[in-house]
């Protein structure tokens, strides 16, 4: 079995976060971590390939420096990486982000695409479903489970929704999103770390890229444009007070709900 | 096709189990904002198996024209036949704004449809308006009217981003809930019902249901509460929530949390506030040893009146609360609860 599993290198949120003029993100200016639910899909992999014996690829598109995911991907026990790079494919929205994935994709022998539900920077949980729209595969988005029965071809997955989940079947090969809650990663493996500094990162450039059209790739190929990006304005600090009792603590309260009408 | 040959608002009108999401009509209040200044009307999409019933309580919230794609193939949620369904009616009748709820459904409907009909997405809008792109002329570059400004919050909540799709169509967004007002039900109204019906063929794209599991909930929606107590991981253990559930009742609210109380196995998921949980908007909302991470801010700071109770003077709370109180909110709490109970009292004697 074949499994490709989507990965992104994020910002950690909890830092600051810097702009380009442009209102793109600036990238290259903040510290990066794998992107928790693609983390979480490639554990999934992992532990497919532990039970079943496959061969799991990492792929990711982004900055050079983005290798530095694939390693650890590598470390974690991938057996693969391929990172998708070129400056045309810079300023991508969701739209020309799948697009350039999938043109990836189409190079390679697959049953099953794991990615994450969603990045941690943009939230937005739309390129997975968009790569399985551009290959025209089923897709089974919020993973809480991945069962795969080898023989048939198909995975069943526990796919979370808003009051309840669905026990799902489809035929592979297809793609499937999960969540962060779906299991807990591995660390990287000491044999893994040295494996993976030996392991080559195939890189691929527009090129390599199979039935994309240019129009579709980059800043320029993105529909979605950003008119105004900053950072958020919240609304003003209130009162903060420290009484010297429960009971001062109770009166100001109450007086307070009650100069509001709140009560 | 020219971009000015797509008009009207539409609105994909969630439905589950044939019951109308709330998401639902939230997007008719917002779809009829946005349909005034471009003087056009408001559609809403229904999509399932037996809904065409439904379409008159879309009516009374706001739906000038209702499209209904009705088929047994549509009985529960698939992203296959739902997708074809609703990118089929994109393709038949144009739409210059296509408005989907965030919703688990939402999310996985609309990044496969603006795929498919080759338009932009822009995902988790806290604000939706009518205006120019670019926001300011700049020399030498067109500034288009009337474009659909789509308002976001991304990394964490720690910036916004206003975004436009200003060469594609339809301008396609998926909505949080909780965060447009719907409009107060006009009852009688209609609206024109269409019937439509792309027709339905599977293929290796439909995927098998074979088990649906519905969470048990006693709990009442915490977006729809008025009144909200939450609780952090301060508030100590799962028991000690009662101090919070008895100041909730005493106040005519309900109980939520914050994402590491979930984490942490002491209350469900639905009762969860902030990114990863539901965006609530309360009349008055206590966060109670709740540190005020920004994923749990961005949940709750439309909320009216918010009153925080933290023992850490320095916690993040602070920074959106009305009033805070720095102190043991063991001590506080319950003491609280007995005060309030008593100006109740005092007021209904009153």
């Amino acid at each position: 079995m074949k499994i490709i599993v989507c990965i992104k290198q994020v910002p950690d949120t909890k830092g600051g976060v810097e702009f380009n003029p442009d209102g793109t993100l600036n990238r290259a200016a903040m510290l990066t971590i794998m992107n928790p639910d693609d983390k979480a899909g490639l554990e999934a992999a992992l532990r497919l390939k532990d039970k079943y014996g496959a061969e799991v690829t990492v792929l990711t598109m982004g900055l050079p420096k983005a290798a530095d995911v694939l390693q650890e991907a590598l470390a974690m026990g991938a057996d693969k990486a391929i990172l998708v790079t070129d400056r045309v494919l810079g300023g991508a929205d969701t739209w020309a982000t799948s697009t350039t994935i999938a043109g990836a994709i189409r190079n390679l022998e697959y049953d099953l695409i794991i990615t994450g539900r969603q990045a941690i920077d943009g939230d937005t949980a739309q390129v997975g479903p968009q790569i399985a729209e551009h290959l025209k595969l089923p897709v089974i988005s919020y993973a809480m489970d991945i069962q795969v029965d080898e023989a048939a071809k198909k995975v069943t997955v526990k796919r979370q929704y808003d009051d309840r989940y669905h026990i799902v079947e489809a035929q592979m090969p297809c793609l499937v999103t999960a969540l962060a809650e779906l299991n807990e990663p591995r660390y990287m493996s000491v044999g893994g770390i040295f494996d993976a500094v030996k392991a080559e990162i195939t890189t691929w450039g527009r090129a390599d890229l199979k039935d994309v059209e240019d129009c579709n790739l980059g800043l320029k190929g993105s529909p979605t444009k950003i008119a105004k990006a900053s950072d958020k304005v919240r609304k003003g600090k209130g009162e903060k007070v420290t009484p010297d009792s429960p009971e001062e603590a109770v009166s100001y309260i109450v007086g307070k709900l009650n100069e509001k009408h709140a009560l | 096709m020219a971009l000015e040959d797509y008009k009207g608002v539409y609105v994909y009108a969630q439905q589950v189990d044939n019951e109308i999401s709330p998401i639902a009509f939230e997007l008719l209040g917002k779809a009829k904002d946005l349909a005034a200044p471009l003087a056009t009307q408001v559609t809403a999409v229904l999509i399932g198996s037996g809904v065409k019933g439904l379409a008159d309580r879309l009516a009374e919230y706001g739906a000038d024209r209702v499209i209904v794609v009705d088929d047994p193939e549509l009985k529960d949620y698939r992203t296959e036949p739902y997708a074809h369904a609703l990118a089929s009616v994109i393709n038949e009748y144009k739409p210059e704004i296509m408005l989907v709820g965030a919703t688990a459904i939402g999310r996985d409907l609309g990044p496969t449809v603006s795929a498919r009909v080759a338009t932009g997405l822009t995902a988790d809008c806290t604000q939706l308006d009518i205006g120019d792109f670019p926001l300011v002329a700049i020399p030498g570059q067109e500034q288009k009217h009337n474009q659909l400004l789509m308002t976001r919050p991304a990394f964490g909540g720690n910036t916004i981003a206003t975004i436009a799709c200003p060469d594609n169509r339809p301008q396609m967004a998926t909505v949080r809930p909780g965060v447009m007002q719907k409009i107060d039900p006009v009852a009688g109204a209609k609206a024109e019902v269409i019937e439509y019906n792309p027709g339905f063929t599977p293929d290796n794209r439909y995927v098998t249901i074979k088990e649906v599991v519905k969470a048990v909930s006693d709990t009442v929606d915490i977006m729809d509460a008025k009144v909200l107590v939450s609780g952090g991981r301060g508030v100590g253990s799962p028991e000690n929530f009662k101090i919070l559930e008895d100041l909730a009742e005493a106040l005519g609210g309900t109980v939520s949390c914050s994402r590491a109380v979930v984490d942490a196995g002491w209350k469900p998921k639905d009762l969860q506030v902030g990114q990863t949980g539901k965006t609530v908007r309360p009349n008055l909302y206590f966060a109670i040893g709740i540190s005020g991470a920004i994923q749990h801010v961005a949940g709750m700071e439309e909320s009216d009146i918010i009153v925080a109770i933290n023992k850490d003077e320095d916690a993040p709370i602070f920074d959106v609360a009305d009033y805070g109180i720095v102190g043991d909110l063991n001590k506080i709490v319950p003491q609280l609860t007995a005060a309030i109970k008593a100006e109740k009292a005092k007021k209904a004697a009153g």
